[in-house]
Formats: C-alpha cells, sequence, structure tokens
C-alpha cells in the first residue's frame, strides 16, 4: 500500500517499465537507417544554413545560441555527439526534448544544422579563466 | 462608539447627514450627484459631436463629470474634536516597531495616512512612496527575508487590494508575514456614492483570505487595537505568513471617545514560540538517520534565520550526511563539502526532508511528454525500501482552495512543526542514538562526500566556461563578472529572476543567510523587481551592498519601482538578464508545435508569436535613468561587461540605484 501510494498506478507503471525497452530499440533502429542518410546530408551541409536552421527551429530556445546548454536543455557543442545518434535522438524523443519530425525538419535541415554545430570551437579551458577560479 | 447621527428619513435616504465625522463626506456626496448630472449632459453632448464630425480627435475632450474630478475643490472639512481614531491607529503600530510601510497613496486611507506623516512623524512605520500595490507587498516580502521583521503595507478598497493579490499570494506560497491594511468604507448609509462605493465591499477580505493566514474587518478602535497585535502574531508564528487587516474609513476619521468610560487600550505583543516535533516522532527520525546506510538531508524553506543555517550543519556534519539545498532560503554553505545536488536523490535509504514547498516533486519525476493521455510521465526516483521523514510547518495551515500543498506524497514519520525549532532536539536525539559502530561508516560516508564535491564543482567550472565568449552573453559569464565585481563587498543576492541556469548557486560562495534569500514562493511573475528594491531596503540599513539578477520580463509587470528606490534613494545593483522573451512561454509553445508537429509560427520575432519581447527592444536602461537611476546598455558584447560592472558598483556604493541592460543567452 505504502509503495503503491506513492508512485503510479500499477498498470501505467507496468507500461513504464517496458517503455524503456521499446524506445532503446527504436532509437537503435533508427540510428541504423539514418546513419547512411544523415552521413551523405552531412557531406554537402553547410553551417551558415544551419545556424539560421539552429535559430528558426527552435533549438536555440533550450540549448543555447551557440548549442552551449543550460538548465532547460543539453549541451551539444563544442564537440557534438555523431549525428547519427543526434538524428535518432530527435526523431524518437519522449523526454523532456519534442520530437522532431522530417515534416517540421528535413534531413537536409538537420544536417545543415549539424554542420553548424561542428563548427563551433572548442571552449576555453576553465582553468584558464581567472572568474571561475578566483572565488574568494 | 460611532457619534449617534441625526437620522436621514427613510424618503431621502441619500439626505447628508450633519454630524461631523461624515460633514465632508456628505459634501461630496452633493458634489457627486451634480457629477452624475455633467455627466450625463457631457456623454450626450460627446455622442452628438461625434455624429456630426467624421474628423474627430484621436482624444476627445474631457466630459465635465471628467474637469470636476480632475479640478474641483475639495470641500473644506468640519474640525472633529479630540484625538482621531487613525492617530490612535498609529499609537497601535508604533509599539510593534514596523520600520517602513511601502504603499501606493488612496482616499480610502487618507486619514491614517496622514496620521503617519504627520503624526507619528513619518517614522516607525516611514512611509515608501509606490506605485503599486503588488510593488508594496513585493517589497515587504523581500525586506522580511533580509531583515527578519514584518513591514506592513496599506491598499486601496477593493481595486487596490486587487492590485496586491498575485504578491500576497507570493508571500503566502513563500511563508513571508506581510501586514497587509487595507481601506474600506463600510457603511452604506453615509458612504458617498460613485467612486468611493466602488471601492468599498461588504467582506473586504474574502478575496485574500483563501491564501492570508489571517483577517478581521475591526469595528470599533479597541477591536483595531486588539485584532492588528493578533494579526501581527498570527503572522509572526512560523509558519509566518500574510495577514490582512481592514480599516473602516468612518473609523479612522472619528474622534476616540470612552466606552464605559475607559479609553481603548493597546495590547502588549508576546510572541508565541514556534511549533516543535513530537518528542517520540523526533526518537524514530534520529533511529531511521543513525541506521541508515546513505541517508540524505533536503532542505527548502529550513533556515528561517541565520542560526538555522548553523543547526543544520552540526546535524549533516555529526551523521556526515550529505545535504541537497532546494533555495527557497539559504539553508546550507554552498562550500560544504557535505552540499550535493538532487541527482542523490536516488541513492538514499533515508530522507530527511525539512520545510520543503513540495515533496512529491522532491522524490518524483515528471515529464511533460504527452504519454498516459496526455498528462505525462510520471515515476519515483526512491529506492524500493527508502524511508521519508518530513519536518513541515506548512503542514499546519493547509488549506483547500490554493494548490500551494502541491500533491500528496506518503511520509513514513511526519512532523507537522517547524524544523528550525526542531532540529535541536533532533540533534541530541541523533547523538543518543549514536553508537560506537558507527563511527568507520560515518568517517567513509565523509570521505566520499569529499570526492564528490570537488568532482561536482569541476564539472560545473567546465560547462560555465562553454560559450564563454558567446554574444549575446552566456548566462554564467553574467554571473560571474557581476560576482567578480562584488566579491570584495559584503555582498547580498537579493533576487535572481529569470532562470540563469541556476549559475549563482553553483558558483558563487554562498555561506552566510543574506546571500540567497530565495524565490518568490508562488512562481507569480513581477516579485524579483520590487522584492530586490524592499531587501535592498533592509541591507541599506544593515551597510551591505545588494545585486539582483533581474530579467526583463519580470521587471515590466510594475517597473515604478524603479522610481521608488531612486525616490528614497535605496542603493541596489540591478543587472539585467535580458534574453528579450517570456523564455518559459516561449519553449512551451514551441514544445506543443513539436508534439503537434507542425512549425511553430515566429511571425518576425525569435521566438513563437506572442512569447518575445522584441520589435521593438525594451531600452531597460533608459527606462531606468528615466526614472532617477544611473544605467548603462544595451550591452551585448562579454567584453564589455567587467568594465560596465565596476562603474556601476561605485555608483551603488555612492548610495545609488544602478542598472546595466545586458543581453544575454536565454537560460
Amino acid at each position: 500500500m505504502l509503495i503503491l501510494n506513492r508512485s503510479i498506478s500499477p498498470s501505467k507503471a507496468l507500461l513504464r517499465n517496458k517503455k524503456p525497452a521499446i524506445r532503446s530499440y527504436v532509437a537503435c533502429l533508427s540510428a541504423s537507417i539514418l546513419l547512411l542518410f544523415s552521413t551523405q546530408n552531412a557531406l554537402a551541409a553547410s553551417a551558415e544554413k544551419g545556424r539560421e536552421n539552429f535559430m528558426k527551429n527552435g533549438c536555440w530556445q533550450c540549448h543555447g545560441t551557440w548549442g552551449q546548454g543550460g538548465s532547460a536543455g543539453l549541451k551539444l557543442a563544442p564537440n557534438p555527439k555523431p549525428l547519427a545518434y543526434i538524428s535518432a535522438f530527435i526523431r524518437n524523443s519522449n523526454g523532456p526534448m519534442p520530437p522532431y519530425t522530417t515534416k517540421v525538419l528535413s534531413e537536409e535541415d538537420l544536417g545543415d544544422i549539424y554542420a553548424f554545430l561542428q563548427s563551433i570551437p572548442a571552449s576555453p579551458d576553465p582553468k584558464t579563466i581567472p572568474l571561475l577560479n578566483d572565488l574568494k | 462608539m460611532k457619534d449617534e447621527p441625526k437620522q436621514a428619513t427613510p424618503s431621502t435616504p441619500n439626505s447628508a447627514p450633519t454630524f461631523a465625522r461624515r460633514q465632508f463626506l456628505g459634501n461630496v456626496v452633493a458634489g457627486s450627484a451634480a457629477g452624475v448630472v455633467a455627466a450625463t449632459t457631457g456623454a450626450a453632448a460627446a455622442a452628438a459631436d461625434s455624429t456630426q464630425d467624421a474628423k474627430k480627435p484621436s482624444a476627445l475632450p474631457p466630459s465635465l463629470r471628467g474637469i470636476a474630478n480632475e479640478s474641483g475643490e475639495v470641500p473644506d472639512m468640519g474640525r472633529v474634536g479630540g484625538v482621531a481614531g487613525s492617530d490612535f491607529m498609529v499609537d497601535v503600530i508604533k509599539t510593534l516597531d514596523i520600520k517602513y510601510t511601502p504603499t501606493n497613496c488612496a482616499s480610502s486611507f487618507r486619514a491614517i495616512h496622514e496620521s503617519l506623516i504627520d503624526y507619528g512623524q513619518n517614522t516607525a512605520p516611514e512611509y515608501i512612496s509606490c506605485m503599486h500595490e503588488e510593488s508594496g507587498v513585493a517589497m515587504a516580502h523581500g525586506y522580511f527575508k533580509i531583515a527578519g521583521k514584518p513591514l506592513m503595507t496599506i491598499c486601496h478598497g477593493t481595486v487596490g487590494l486587487m492590485h496586491a493579490t498575485m504578491g500576497i499570494y507570493n508571500a503566502w506560497c513563500d511563508r513571508v508575514p506581510v501586514i497587509i491594511v487595507g481601506g474600506n468604507d463600510t457603511d452604506s448609509a453615509y458612504r458617498p456614492p460613485m467612486v468611493p462605493t466602488y471601492h468599498a465591499a461588504q467582506d473586504i477580505n474574502a478575496i485574500v483570505r483563501d491564501y492570508t493566514k489571517w483577517d478581521d474587518a475591526p469595528v470599533s478602535l479597541q477591536h483595531f487595537a486588539n485584532s492588528f497585535v493578533r494579526a501581527y502574531k498570527v503572522a509572526m508564528t512560523p509558519p509566518y505568513g500574510p495577514v490582512a487587516i481592514s480599516l473602516d474609513l468612518g473609523l479612522q476619521q472619528e474622534p476616540v471617545h470612552k466606552k464605559g468610560g475607559v479609553l481603548p487600550s493597546i495590547p502588549r505583543y508576546i510572541p508565541s514560540s514556534p511549533p516543535q516535533g513530537d518528542s517520540g516522532a523526533v526518537r524514530e527520525a534520529a533511529r531511521l538517520l543513525v541506521q541508515a546506510q546513505n541517508p540524505l538531508i533536503i532542505a527548502d524553506r529550513c533556515a528561517r534565520t541565520p542560526k538555522g543555517i548553523e543547526l543544520l550543519i552540526q546535524l549533516a556534519e555529526l551523521l556526515q550526511v550529505q545535504v541537497v539545498d532546494q533555495g527557497s532560503r539559504m539553508n546550507f554553505p554552498r562550500t560544504h563539502y557535505l552540499s550535493t545536488s538532487a541527482q542523490a536523490v536516488g541513492q538514499a535509504d533515508v530522507i530527511l526532508g525539512l520545510e520543503l514547498s513540495d515533496f512529491w516533486g522532491t522524490v518524483n519525476t515528471y515529464t511533460d511528454n504527452g504519454e498516459y493521455e496526455g498528462v505525462g510521465t510520471q515515476s519515483s526516483k526512491l529506492q524500493p525500501q527508502a524511508k521519508l521523514i518530513s519536518i513541515n510547518s506548512a503542514d499546519l495551515i493547509t488549506k483547500a482552495n490554493y494548490q500551494d500543498f502541491q500533491k500528496f506524497q506518503v511520509i513514513d514519520v511526519q512532523m507537522p512543526a517547524d524544523a528550525e525549532a526542531t532540529l535541536p532536539a533532533l540533534i541530541e536525539a541523533v547523538r543518543q542514538a549514536l553508537t560506537p559502530d558507527k563511527k568507520d561508516v560515518i568517517a567513509k560516508r565523509a570521505e566520499r562526500a569529499k570526492k564528490a564535491f570537488a568532482a561536482d564543482f569541476a564539472k560545473t567550472q567546465a560547462a560555465a566556461a562553454v560559450a564563454w565568449n558567446a554574444s549575446p552573453i552566456s548566462t554564467a559569464r553574467l554571473v560571474m563578472e557581476t560576482f567578480n565585481a562584488i566579491k570584495h563587498l559584503d555582498w547580498s543576492l537579493v533576487a535572481s529572476e529569470g532562470n540563469v541556469s541556476n549559475w549563482p548557486n553553483r558558483l558563487w560562495p554562498m555561506e552566510k543567510a543574506h546571500h540567497w534569500i530565495g524565490r518568490s514562493g508562488g512562481f507569480g511573475v513581477g516579485y524579483g523587481a520590487p522584492a530586490s528594491v524592499g531587501a535592498a531596503l533592509a541591507n541599506r540599513d544593515l551597510g551591505r551592498f545588494s545585486v539582483s539578477i533581474q530579467s526583463d520580463g519580470d521587471l515590466m509587470y510594475a517597473p515604478g519601482v524603479l522610481w521608488t528606490a531612486a525616490h528614497h534613494k535605496i542603493p541596489l545593483l540591478s543587472v539585467m538578464h535580458n534574453n528579450r522573451g517570456w523564455h518559459q512561454e516561449l519553449m512551451h509553445v514551441q514544445r506543443m508545435a513539436d508534439f503537434r508537429n507542425r512549425r511553430v509560427n515566429l511571425g518576425q520575432d525569435m521566438g513563437p508569436i506572442g512569447t518575445s519581447i522584441q520589435n521593438p527592444d525594451i531600452q531597460y536602461h533608459e527606462l531606468a535613468k528615466s526614472m532617477g537611476w544611473w544605467a548603462k546598455g544595451p550591452i551585448t558584447r562579454p567584453e564589455d561587461l567587467g568594465p560596465a560592472l565596476k562603474e556601476a558598483v561605485e555608483v551603488v556604493k555612492s548610495g545609488h540605484p544602478a542598472l546595466l541592460n545586458v543581453w544575454t543567452q536565454p537560460r
């Protein structure tokens, strides 16, 4: 009784427990399929267009205008994760991040966004920033 | 109590009575009646004009009634013999050492207004001119969290109290005492018609009853004295909260006189002791904490006073338990190696929650993903056998309508009691329950905590370095440039509204109670600017330096508080987190579009239509300058921020408010 009251209904709990496995499968499958297309897209991608798409499609809202992340979204850049991983995630996301289908964000636009993320230079070493170290 | 009026005949209910108390109001009745006639004539004339002349001006000339309202002479008020009732009210208020009354002036409390500034010599309380009742309440809210003493704010009948409501709700949710005093002309037989009647109500405090601890509407001066002292006592007994006392205008204006041969008297205020946890429950909580392998303390509004911080450190160190400070108050030093993040919840086998606003939300997750028929995914973060202990005084004032009590959470040991008052007994009970065999376990926990603290801080520094040189300026850079400019001073971060990814709490070495005063409580936007000014007022008297991270949307709810700060020479450094939008809502609308598989309509803005504050961009620095602040902006390049902060700090040190309009990253 105690445990039940602390969580959601048993049927929902059961569904929830199955969800991660299904989600992982879908993500892996999608990643495999998308890898080929994504790699091709990345070859012809434009960082400049990607920057525009990053802003136009609302990516900046949670991830910052340079993909740095923050309390509302994870860091995307510098050093973005592989395009296949990102593609699989945004097409199938069912967590705090809403899904972006190809109707909203085409493969080409996604490729451009990835090129933009790749173009973002490395961050300075935090040890070289006095403001992050001289706290007294 | 009231002077007996000459009876108006039933057939002439609006006849002006001739007794002194209402003489002025009677004159207003006559004037208003004439105004009604004139208004009708004026409106009719305006209507006739509009049909005859198609080229009407964009602003019509004022009606005769409007002119009369604006320029009519105030009729002479008959002299009232004896001591004014509102002078006695001031005597009552003065016994409670209320230092300020941030208030927006209004006719329904004109009598006590005059008594405060003349009879009371405008000290204790000193009148602070506000431009909005919500600002007055929020100033009192912020002031309390620095000074630990409540302020009184006075609101106009009906409309003024309506303006104040959001601020009162924030104070209620944040468990902060504010004495709300409201004007009201209760007596409909003698009340003037029109405006004063619109501003009167039969049960004026009904609108705030759901989110105040107590309210009353005194009908005699003795009743006022008793109720005002009671209101103060109720507000200041943990759990703290706002209270409301309405002042009848007639009662304010009529003279003090004896009743049964006795003049009204003022009751003494003697503070009540805070409610402490049951001794058996305290022992059981201690037993669970001592027996736990991986206990965790989570504090939200635990430290009501600086003493609360010391007690929490004692308890944490006694058991070497990590502490999550949820930040509605400054509960635990951010520099202490036992300070940790909310991720620790999932590993804990016993959790002690101290004055948590939301226990359910602390130990469960909610994901807004449209799952489960649209309600989103909910799941527990807890270990299956985890035990929960709660000490929370808010359990003593649960009401039904507004849902500030949050979702229901099953608790194993629940103490409806004040956490700070209960901590000494809990610490002692833990000491008694500790056995020598626990020594090694506790020592190992300390070592683990020290390593985890160092690793977490390094990760935080690395995260802050990302986009360090970006434009618009990153929130980490904004926050750390600000800290660099003030770190050599006795600083107090009086508000950080607008979600700067919590950088101040993650990076600033917050250790003292005034380093961080928490948030609004009810998440009613518009708290940040006035609460900062209120807290800065308290810090001014203590010789401290006040700084706020001020968001753009929050400031625009009632920017008139900038004038209040300049007018009363309240020094405050306001560094704007100007991301040019209501960013939380911006993300919500974007999410809805994504879930519905639609491209969101941006119009001409950066964010979805209706969520951006641009086109035109508001020149907040010009706005502040127009109200007497030193200000600079917009600052868009990170390299320009440090020098601007240096200038601004010098201005604030000289006793004036200063604002920097900084264009920032969204979060």
